[in-house]
């Protein structure tokens, strides 16, 4: 398992609540990885989850509390 | 526990605008809850009106939605009756420091145990972008439409001079920062402040032509630096971050326990 390095965290899903989602693009500016994008209709919608470092800053920033960032360790 | 688990998910979607950064406030504050591992039927929050006030209709607290400026009195009822429970109190900048201003400076002054978590966007959004008393000058309101003449209140320093224990300042671009600050402000014994910058892209960002929650995030970003760095020393024009106040002083729940106790022991004798 790699749970002892840091920061090294595998994603299992990026789930976006689009009921909850309103589109400001925060998620998807500050993304360090560029793994999101806003769809046409202007929610937010993951398009290169491989590229993901699972550092959650979509997730802590969202103001809709819209994502959530599911990792190998988060499985209890 | 998630998150989630803390909310009041049949009032979700919530009302504040795209972008809001009330929202992020939000967030933050539900993990350093999570992290501190509260329960939340220990937690009272009490909050006013306006746009920030609306955050206690969304956690899964005890909460208290009452008057323009007087939370923080709701606050100090609260705990002085059931000093065991945990009080938080989200408040805008007018509400906090205008409407609110005495409550406040008496509450720091007091050093009663609540932690005041201050969303300043700078403007009053829900009434429709009038200017604050954190707007400052030459700032662009629907009651400045030629610009604002009045300077500014400096949280912090508002809140040192009163005589809160526990002084702090993040934004909602520094969400990691903001979460542990809450955390410590939460744990302190006394009056805590935690002034967030949270970004009104509606009224303020629109009228001011600082884009929209995006920019105004970046521009925390760029405009902000942490107290004690380099960046600061070198440009003092920039908005000062971090723990400006963290010291010990008698707890007014403790001392007014102790006048019972003296009161007490009189009438015995």
């Amino acid at each position: 398992m790699e749970h002892t390095v840091r920061g090294k965290k595998k994603l299992k899903e990026l789930v976006i609540n689009r009921d909850w989602c309103k589109g400001c693009g925060i998620c998807v500016s500050f993304c360090p990885k560029k793994v999101l994008e806003l769809d046409s209709k202007d929610k937010a919608i993951v398009v290169r989850p491989e590229d993901c470092i699972s550092c959650k800053l979509c997730e802590l920033r969202c103001p809709d509390l819209a994502i959530e960032v599911l990792t190998e360790e988060d499985n209890d | 526990m998630a998150v989630k688990d803390y909310l009041r998910e049949r009032f979700f979607p919530h009302m504040w605008c795209p972008g809001c950064g009330h929202g992020t406030v939000l967030n933050a504050l539900l993990r350093a809850v999570e992290e501190l591992q509260l329960n939340k039927n220990d937690i009272v929050m009490t909050s006013g009106i306006g746009c920030s006030a609306r955050i206690s209709g969304y956690v899964d607290f005890h909460s208290l939605h009452t008057l323009h400026g007087r939370a923080l009195a709701f606050a100090t009822g609260v705990k002085l009756s059931k000093p065991d429970l945990k009080l938080l109190v989200p408040m805008g900048d007018g509400d906090a420091l205008a409407i609110g201003g005495n409550h406040f400076i008496h509450a720091c002054r007091r050093n009663i145990d609540i932690t005041a978590i201050i969303m300043n966007n700078r403007i009053y959004g829900m009434t429709g972008g009038q200017f604050s008393p954190l707007s400052g000058p030459d700032k662009k309101a629907t009651t400045a439409p030629y610009l604002t003449i009045d300077a500014e209140f400096d949280i912090v320093e508002v809140s040192k001079a009163a005589g809160a224990t526990f002084v702090a300042r993040s934004t909602t671009y520094h969400v990691k920062e903001a979460t542990e600050m809450l955390k410590k402000a939460i744990s302190h014994k006394g009056f805590s402040v935690v002034e967030i910058l949270s970004q009104c892209p509606t009224h303020y960002g629109r009228k001011n032509r600082e884009g929209d929650a995006v920019q105004m995030m970046t521009g925390y970003r760029d405009n902000t630096a942490k107290l004690g760095s380099k960046a600061l020393a070198d440009n003092p024009s920039l908005i000062p971050r971090g723990i400006f106040v963290d010291q010990a002083r008698p707890e007014y729940c403790q001392e007014y326990d102790n006048i019972i106790a003296k009161a007490s022991r009189n009438r015995a004798a």
